[in-house]
């Protein structure tokens, strides 16, 4: 009798997406800056924002609540809605 | 009827003639004594007679159907043999069990009918209810409702070895998941197997009963556990648990499961000696099978989104119960809102054990700052309302306490407090040792804990003055994970 076993994973992958081409230039493109909510990752972002502002570049900040958790929804649907490109840091 | 199959469904080549079908075996002997009866009516009547082990039994009759493999047994549902059955217009309508004369002589009309035999005489089990075979027959002749994908197995192919090639392993072997293992697993629950218990991140999956049976197999499970597996996987999807970042974080942490009520000697969980170590069946694997469900349904694989920097022993899985019987505190359920009757599972985002021995003290006062005094070390010395923590208490501890009155609250205001510390004496920098806080908030009084992050549980063996502490994980509360109860349901 042909033996069989039942298959204990989701049978799932997540689809992959191909990653967008980065941008040639910044220049005139809004850049978002997620603070994970780790500790010390907003003076981290900080001095990002100080360094791209001083580029004349448009930034963002965005939170997440807690880095235990995984962003919510409407962080990630502002971030899609009013950002060209995001840097998503965090500094412990 | 067991979940997951049928046998409502008669394979075609059971079409039933209007008549009488007799089950029957060699080694029974009402079946022996019966043998001449069916030749008498065979003769008048017609007679199908269904052999379970020697289709030349019995020689009285010319044409004896094998039915070793047992699927005509099992369609008809035969639990005895001899049974006389008999069919008009296609359908059963009347059945008897084992040999009774009178209820022979009523079937088949034959008046006198084994009139040299007793007048009764008890049948012998079938083979389709033999152990463990009706799960082998339901598979084999029912129709299986599993929804899980079938893999096959080559012929000479190791099972062990074919679970861990596909990567379904913690790294200790697992039982592998026949279909007849996972119906009988699924026979622990009356839930509908396709029942979603909720999404199980990382990969955020839905995850039914049935899947997580299948893993409950695999850990080494038995049916009678999987109410508790369910209610642990339905605990570590509250989002109150933040299971997805217990999985992810570089921390220690790993969930456990601490199981009160009824439950845990229906099923024989430890509360006792090395209640947190190895021995007992239910402790090691009903907190397996939760972490084999957050890596097969999930995808927490440890090394790709399990970033743990060290991990604990009992991310493999622990689970253990609550000493209740001989506790004078309110269980921990109680304590949550639980009446005692109503089993729960809570979960624990744990980083592992660290010791308290003690045994010199004697008031509750003096093995209260021995408790404190060692629970600044969690997290690191110098770190403040962070970790909350879980002391496993000794028998032997309980006692001071309950001696001089102390209960649950008592204990944990008086361990709040003296775990307080004046700020200047953690400040950064102190000791020429870096960590710490900020030298401005040196005038403030610092609690190590949240007021409400500091919870007790009864267990472990009748002798010592030890307890164990476990810390949670540094994200706890609102930033991160609370302990969760829930009940378990059947």
């Amino acid at each position: 009798m042909q033996r069989s076993i039942l298959d204990p994973t989701s049978e799932s992958n997540p689809a992959m997406r191909n990653r967008r081409s980065p941008p040639k230039s910044l220049a005139g493109l809004t850049i978002g800056l997620l603070d994970i909510g780790k500790r010390r990752s907003d003076n981290f972002l900080d001095q990002v924002e100080v360094r791209l502002v001083e580029h004349g570049l448009n930034v963002r900040r965005y939170a997440k609540p807690t880095n235990a958790r995984t962003a919510p929804e409407p962080v990630k649907q502002a971030i899609a809605a009013e950002c060209d490109v995001v840097v998503e840091g965090l500094a412990d | 009827m067991k979940p997951g199959a049928t046998n409502t469904n008669k394979p075609s080549a059971l079409v039933l003639g209007d008549g009488l079908i007799a089950f029957v075996k060699r080694e029974c002997p009402t079946c022996e004594l019966v043998a001449p009866v069916l030749a008498d009516i065979a003769a008048s009547n017609n007679l199908i007679v269904f052999s379970q082990d020697d289709p030349t039994f019995p020689e009285t009759i010319s044409s004896v159907r094998d039915d070793s493999q047992l699927e005509s047994s099992f369609h008809l549902d035969v639990e005895i043999v001899p049974t006389l059955i008999r069919i008009s217009n296609g359908k059963e309508v009347d059945r008897t069990l084992g040999w009774n004369r009178d209820e022979w002589q009523h079937m088949t009309g034959i008046d006198n009918l084994g009139s040299g035999l007793p007048i009764n005489q008890p049948g012998c089990g079938s083979l389709s209810t033999g152990p463990g075979i009706a799960e082998e027959l339901m598979i084999r002749f029912g129709k299986t409702n599993f929804v899980a994908r079938s893999i096959p197995l080559p012929e000479y192919d190791d099972d062990v070895e074919a679970c861990y090639e596909r990567g379904w392993s913690d790294g200790l072997p697992v039982t592998p998941p026949t279909p007849v293992r996972v119906m009988r697993m699924l026979a622990g629950t009356t839930r509908d197997p396709q029942e979603i218990i909720g999404l199980v991140p990382p990969k955020l999956a839905p995850c039914t009963v049935e899947k997580i049976a299948i893993n409950a197999v695999m850990a080494g499970c038995r049916p009678e556990y999987l109410p508790v597996v369910l209610a642990a996987i339905e605990a570590a999807l509250i989002d109150d648990f933040a299971m997805h970042g217990v999985l992810c974080t570089t921390s220690f942490a790993g969930p456990m499961v601490i199981v009160n009520g009824p439950v845990c000697q229906a099923i024989g969980l430890n509360s006792g000696m090395n209640v947190l170590g190895q021995g007992t069946r239910a402790n090691s694997t009903i907190g397996r099978a939760l972490q084999l469900i957050i890596r097969n349904i999930g995808g927490g694989i440890p090394g790709e989104i399990d970033r743990a920097m060290h991990g604990n022993p009992a991310k493999v899985g622990l689970c253990f119960a609550e000493n209740e019987e001989q506790s004078c505190w309110e269980s921990l359920s109680v304590e949550r809102g639980f009446a005692p009757a109503v089993s729960t599972v809570s979960l624990w985002a744990g980083e592992g054990t660290q010791g308290v021995s003690d045994d010199l003290s004697r008031d509750p006062e003096s093995l209260c700052r021995s408790w404190a005094a060692s629970l600044m070390t969690i997290g690191h010395i110098r770190r403040t309302g962070r970790n909350d923590v879980l002391i496993v208490v000794s028998p032997e501890n309980q006692r001071v306490f309950c001696d001089a009155g102390w209960d649950k609250t008592k204990l944990r205001e008086r361990l709040f407090t003296l775990t307080t510390r004046q700020g200047r004496d953690i400040i950064s920098g102190l000791d020429g040792m870096a960590p710490g806080i900020p030298p401005g908030r040196g005038a403030e009084m610092i609690p190590k804990f949240r007021a409400e992050g500091i919870h007790f549980v009864h267990a472990g063996g009748p002798a010592g003055m030890v307890s164990t502490i476990i810390p949670s994980w540094s994200a706890t509360g609102i930033r991160g994970t609370n302990l969760v109860t829930v009940p378990i349901k059947n």
